[in-house]
């Protein structure tokens, strides 16, 4: 192989630090095919999920539990006609998609999935995260436009009204994690997102627990922000159906439609990375300073390649609980294939966390650290992706006076103050 | 100036930055060529991202990445929202029927070469004007540097304190002004 | 550790430039695959089946303005607090007081809005017949 490509192997570094770009690039494709992935799963589970909340079966049909069911959605999007009403504005009717891709697809460059797991580190990632996330505002304003007709128009002005309302309250919270990265010997913080979970590490706590209760509270106004500005339930404001009937996409159809989806799923994702990264300690894992030394360590590592056993235990009991008929015989075959190709990731995972234990070992140690990283990220992160869903089912729409209101005459004043309160704190410690 | 940034640290050398200096250049001054020529005010806004956007890319290429954030934040994710939420508020049909440049035009041209005048004499006694250890920031610590500028205390670098403070009368100047004006006449 | 400015930045550029591709293609697929067969009821923007009646991109609440203005006025502040927050420990008391200045005339911005009803809406706004 050429050197360019295993010179980097050995390194601590991200790919863009290390200014190998060979590497940084197929960091963004595996990038890329992960969050299309993601969003399809996601796909899946938030209609299974609601529908078991409903009492009701949900995707049954297209493959086993509806497996498949986002790969035929995708194939019947691809098909749909494709219609641009009379009275819309052609280019920017199509520029307006894309905005909203962009937006969301870029943030993902500095998302720290591990120490070195991330496209490139910058020194002002948090604010670059939070700039570009804020460009998804004008996709929503301008698709709203383009569409030359009311629903869009009134569904577009809402939620970027509504974005723009949670994005003030969600900057607030996040200058007081910067604060937090401060408490060092050095006396200075950080804005790059690597940084700041390096800074948890070196204080050994997650800034949720720090100063408590204001991590907390700085906590939960952003992740109250944070679904607020993907315009998800309860804030749905610009997808109200029953008042706008889809916002602002209402005119758009086939896979330009998708896009938009794509987007606030790649949104929802970035978000909730930016919340794991400030305060939940992004790629470190529970504990990790009161159940220390080796055996925790093997314990731990164990974790990815029980979740995979979980995953393929639930598949077999599916297959069991499958009906004794003979026309369910492919969905039955389907379903534990499905199963033991998680069972076979779980073994693979497996060997890794038990023959990459030492240094000496035939896979290498760093191979194991590597997994565990983003094994951890990620479990964060689908922490938060199946809250979405369960805010989804469990609460009722706001009013958008009442939206307003939260946004600017509660979570405003409340992260202000738990600012100035970690400030003084702050200060207080030097 | 490339010079004193090769002397101070070598691996800060720039690979290619003339390519991307002139790519982003020229994004910049044609989209803006666009803002001003598209009689559909979207478009003209559209355009405005696009320049924006590269000026950021700019500011990054000048080693100074948080003020590229700030470009992003402020103007492309802040003004253009309040810029499009402005051209929405307005008849759009009614600006197809006026002519593109106004009589004002001489005005306009009498600015813009001022400006370019102004431009021309800072490239020109650039040198002397600014002092070369403004391009010797590190990169690394660009946001302490603006920081420590900012709001260090007078006798350090401190020294646009007053400025700083004077910024947010100016924030609220604007919002009071646009409260005023919006107003529901009694 | 080398502090390649230039390669750090690079992947964004790569990153954007593949997301824009990959969009692109996306779109112009859909353009290309799905079918076309138009005709003026299909054509016509979605009114539950009513005849819209004039041009939409007509005039709206004055308040969504407002409320923009309003957003720049914090975000100009939050982009403000990033560098003060980085180095405050470092700036002390004074650098802490100085913040509070700031903060302290911006909220009257807030205060004043608030107290004029911007941030009211619905059927409060409609009683008092604020803005």
């Amino acid at each position: 192989m050429p050197d360019f490509v295993t010179s980097y192997l050995g390194s601590t570094l991200t790919p863009g630090e290390a200014g190998n770009q060979f590497w940084a690039l197929v960091y963004v494709f595996v990038i890329f095919a992960g969050v299309s992935l993601a969003v399809m799963s996601m796909n899946w589970l938030e209609r299974k999920a609601l529908a078991h909340f409903q009492i009701r079966l949900g995707p049954m049909r297209t493959g086993p539990h509806g497996l498949l069911q986002p790969i035929a959605d995708a194939i019947k999007l691809l098909l749909k006609e494709d219609i641009i009403p009379a009275g819309a504005d052609r280019f920017v009717f199509w520029v307006a998609p894309l905005i909203g891709l962009l937006a969301a697809f870029t943030v993902y460059t500095v998302i720290p999935f591990g120490p070195s797991q991330a496209v490139s580190d910058m020194n002002i990632g948090i604010l670059f995260m939070l700039g570009v996330s804020s460009l998804g505002v004008l996709g929503v304003v301008v698709a709203g436009w383009a569409s030359n007709s009311n629903y869009p128009l009134i569904g577009a002005l809402r939620s970027s009204a509504q974005m723009v309302s949670y994005e003030v309250a969600m900057g607030l919270a996040v200058v007081s994690a910067i604060l937090m990265t401060s408490l060092n010997e050095t006396g200075t913080g950080t804005l790059s997102m690597i940084g700041i979970v390096r800074a948890q590490q070196e204080q050994g706590v997650w800034f949720i627990f720090k100063f408590f209760p204001l991590g907390l509270i700085a906590f939960i106004v952003f992740a109250i922000a944070m679904v607020a500005e993907t315009n998800r339930a309860p804030f749905d404001m610009a997808e109200a159906e029953s008042e706008l009937t889809a916002g602002y996409h209402t005119e758009y159809s086939g896979l330009r439609w998708s896009l938009f989806m794509l987007a606030e799923y790649a949104a929802m994702i970035s978000v909730s990375s930016i919340a794991v990264t400030l305060w939940l300690g992004g790629w470190m894992r529970p504990f990790s300073r009161l159940l220390r030394g080796s055996a925790w360590d093997l314990i731990f590592s164990l974790f990815p390649a029980v979740t995979f056993m979980g995953l393929a235990a639930v598949a077999f009991v599916g297959v069991v609980r499958m009906p004794r008929r003979s026309d369910f015989k492919v969905q039955k075959i389907g379903l534990a294939v499905f199963g033991w190709l998680l069972g076979f990731i779980a073994l693979m995972l497996l060997i890794i966390a038990i023959a990459g234990r030492s240094n000496g070992a035939a896979i290498p140690s760093t191979v194991n650290q590597s997994i565990g990283y983003i094994y951890w990220f990620l479990l964060k992160v689908a922490v938060f992706m199946y809250l979405f869903i369960w805010y989804r089912a469990t609460w009722p729409r706001y009013r958008f006076d009442q939206l307003m209101r939260v946004g600017w005459k509660v979570l405003l004043p409340i992260s202000l103050t738990v600012l100035v309160a970690t400030a003084i704190v702050g200060i207080l410690l030097s | 100036m490339n010079s004193a940034i090769n002397a101070t640290n070598a691996t800060m050398a720039p690979v290619a930055t003339p390519y991307f200096f002139y790519g982003l250049a020229t994004l910049a001054i044609v989209s803006a060529f666009l803002v001003i020529t598209r009689r559909n005010v979207v478009h003209s806004a559209l355009a405005l991202i696009v320049t924006l956007l590269s000026v950021a890319g700019l500011y990054l290429m000048l080693y100074a990445p948080f003020v590229a954030g700030v470009q992003i934040i402020v103007y492309a994710g802040g003004v253009m929202v309040l810029f499009l939420f402005v051209i929405m508020l307005v008849n759009i049909d009614r600006s197809y029927k006026e002519k593109r440049f106004s009589g004002l035009w001489p005005i306009g041209l009498a600015a813009a070469s001022a400006l370019f005048t102004l431009f021309l004499f800072a490239f020109i006694k650039g040198r002397a004007l600014f002092p070369d250890r403004m391009m010797l920031l590190p990169e690394s610590s660009n946001t302490q540097q603006i920081a420590g500028l900012l709001y260090g205390d007078a006798g350090k670098m401190g020294q646009y304190t007053f400025a700083f403070e004077i910024a947010s009368l100016l924030l609220l100047v604007a919002i009071l002004a646009a409260v005023v004006m919006t107003k529901k006449r009694a | 550790m080398p502090d390649n400015y230039f390669a750090r930045y690079l992947p964004l550029l790569m990153h954007f430039g593949i997301a824009t591709v990959l969009a692109s293609i996306i779109v112009t697929l859909s353009y290309l695959v799905g079918q076309h067969k138009p005709n003026i009821a299909k054509m016509s923007p979605y009114e539950c089946g009513v005849q819209p009646i004039g041009d939409t991109r007509g005039r709206f609440s004055v308040k969504f303005y407002l409320v923009a203005m309003l957003f720049i006025l914090f975000d100009v502040e939050a982009v403000f607090l990033y560098p003060w927050a980085v180095i405050l420990r470092e700036l002390k008391m004074f650098g802490f007081w100085e913040m509070m200045v700031y903060i302290a005339i911006v909220l009257v911005g807030l205060f004043y809005v608030w107290k004029k009803g911007v941030l009211d809406w619905g059927l409060i706004a409609g009683k008092r017949g604020d803005i």
